[in-house]
């Protein structure tokens, strides 16, 4: 047997080592990467699993009065359908996201696009539109208290003078969104102009000198070069852009609570209500795992974007 | 200077000048709520005053704003909590991750894949999501209303595990089979070979990290209950409201000063930094 191993090894060495090295050698790696995986996963396995599975366990119990498990079925869930708020919340998050995405998006092209010459005066300026970016959500939304002041705000006060004359706009229903939207924009703009920025720069400027010798203009330059190579910056920038509707919920709370009359109300907002304010964890543990399916769909569906994005060096 | 005149036509250099002129106002208005902030907060403004709004400092700044934050609030005790928070929360982060980069980044083993995408999945779920089922789990492991409660969630990170297993991989292995030859053991070899390689992954994690934790507030507001146990944010809005009460609109102006000066110092400061690094993680 051991002569035969011999025997084997001087035969074929150059086909024998190799492998059997290869595999001690991947014995040995496979634990060590289990210990080097450890603490993260551990750490993942107690904050991100085990909660996820906690909601959809708690979405699907019963409970009596007092708390106490009564069962298990759907009651939470038709709770949660039969509950208009939670509609509300719902389209008000959709008209929240459409009303945020979209001008953000756009004013972090063209003000990308208008600021990509590394002058001085560009720094600045882009310097400028990027600092809400690193102000907590809170301290805007503690500043735009002040902003959307109805009559002394800095906003009143400055439309006065055009002769426009003071609006409510945290208080009135019509308007208290809108608010909340243009809060968002002013927050998220800048930080996407950055990955504009960036984009722009992959773009090799041999593209525009030679569509310029063929005439093209500035316009239409923008459209058939900028734009389409810009393409998975986008929707780089598309897929931060939802999770940040869905997930940023700091300036609701702060300035509006999800009122006047639900009309700031969002899902997040709604799920904190649930849990914080009205104690009801069944109904807010199914809206949970609603918004879960909806943000995991979303992470599977982008996966590729969201790795490629991980290592935008600039 | 003279070539471009001569290059642009005298029509299209007064739209140039127009588009810039219209940039700059755009940045100016696009400013004001900061400049307001700068200006109110070191500005007099008598009670019941209509001129709250005025961008025009008045050239006798007051610190009256600031001692009365500093009187009223415990903002010395925020600024502890909050340090304590976000550094704590950096220094187990940056093991974590970059033990686990570099397992993803170099090692072959079973499940590797299942694994890789089992971290992704944290990827888009911010913990704010899991708000709910997160409170109990700090509740049921004894951390409730404590600092260790806030940091906790937050000790293990998808997104640095992921721009470590980038960085690593863009460092050749040579390093690592030289220091191995060279009698090095494992973890001298990542400490004094790999970390110092990967610095620049590690120094743009680090930004994002403490950026994104200085500035949250659901989750200390969820999982604390006494005032001693306060970060910025938290203690913020509560000191905030009886202010607008009051229409102290200059004490608003000084408190949100105090919370966010810090972050906009360092940015001025540290701006291609943070640029880059928010470029370099893509999702704060």
């Amino acid at each position: 047997m051991a002569q035969a191993l011999t025997e084997a090894a001087i035969l074929a060495p150059r086909l024998e080592r190799p492998a059997q090295a290869r595999r001690t050698h991947s014995a040995i790696s496979t634990s060590l990467a289990f210990w080097l995986l450890a603490p993260s996963f551990f750490l993942l396995f107690l904050f991100t699993y085990v909660p996820i599975l906690e909601a959809l366990t708690q979405a699907v119990s019963l409970e009596g009065f007092g708390g106490k498990p009564i069962g298990y079925g759907l009651g939470n869930f038709q709770r949660l359908f039969a509950d208009a708020s939670f509609w509300k919340a719902l389209w008000n998050n959709l008209v929240y996201g459409l009303g945020t995405v979209a001008p953000s998006i756009i004013l972090a092209v063209v003000l990308g696009v208008a600021l990509q010459e590394a002058t001085r005066l560009n720094a600045l300026l882009r310097t400028m539109i990027v600092f809400p970016v690193v102000l907590p959500l809170v301290a805007v939304a503690t500043l735009f208290a002040f902003v959307l002041m109805p009559g002394v705000g800095l906003l009143d006060h400055h439309l006065a003078k055009l002769g426009i004359a003071a609006t409510n706009w945290l208080g009135s229903p019509d308007t208290a969104l809108y608010a909340i939207i243009g809060l968002s924009i002013w927050k998220n703009a800048g930080y996407y102009m950055l990955f504009v920025l960036a984009g722009l720069q992959a773009i090799a400027p041999e593209l525009h000198e030679a569509a310029k010798l063929d005439g093209a203009g500035p316009v239409s330059r923008f459209f058939r070069i900028t734009l389409p190579l810009l393409k998975p910056t986008l929707a780089f920038i598309l897929v931060i852009a939802i999770i940040n509707v869905v997930t940023q919920i700091d300036h609701v709370i702060v300035l509006t609570g999800g009122g006047p009359s639900d009309s700031t109300n969002i899902i997040l907002n709604y799920i904190f209500q649930a849990a914080h304010q009205q104690g009801d964890s069944g109904r807010a543990a199914a809206a949970t795992v609603i918004s879960v399916a909806a943000l995991l769909s979303l992470s599977v569906a982008s996966l590729r974007t969201l790795e490629r994005g991980m290592h935008y060096e600039s | 200077m003279k070539t471009r005149r001569a290059r642009f036509p005298a029509p299209r250099r007064t739209l140039r000048l127009l588009a810039v002129a219209l940039l700059c106002g755009f940045a100016l208005i696009w400013s004001t709520p900061l400049l307001w902030m700068l200006v109110a907060s070191v500005r007099d403004i008598p009670f019941g005053s209509t001129d709250a709004a005025s961008l025009m400092p008045d050239f006798k700044p007051t610190n009256a704003h600031f001692a009365d934050a500093f009187a009223q609030g415990d903002f010395v005790r925020w600024y502890v909590n909050t340090l304590l928070v976000t550094l704590g929360i950096l220094m187990v982060q940056l093991v974590t991750i970059t033990l686990a980069g570099y397992a993803f980044a170099r090692m072959e083993f079973r499940g590797k894949n299942l694994l890789f995408y089992l971290f992704l999945l944290q990827l888009t779920l911010a913990p704010p999501i899991l708000i709910v089922p997160n409170t109990l789990m700090i509740v049921r492991l004894g951390l409730y209303d404590s600092l260790p409660g806030i940091m906790a969630p937050y000790f293990a990170s998808a997104f640095g595990v992921f721009l470590m297993r980038q960085t690593f991989k863009t460092i050749p292995r040579d390093f690592e089979e030289a220091a191995i030859l060279d009698g090095a053991s494992f973890a001298q070899m990542i400490r004094l070979v790999l970390v110092p390689l990967a610095r620049p992954g590690l120094i743009a994690f680090s930004i994002v990290s403490l950026t994104s934790h200085w500035n949250e507030f659901l989750w200390p507001l969820m999982v604390t209950d006494s005032p001693d146990k306060m970060v910025l944010t938290v203690g913020l809005t509560s000191f905030v409201r009886s202010a607008e009460q009051a229409a102290d609109w200059g004490l608003v102006a000084a408190a949100t000063l105090l919370v966010a000066g810090p972050l906009l110092v360092a940015f001025a400061l540290f701006q291609r930094q943070f640029v880059n690094s928010f470029l370099f993680t893509g999702i704060k």
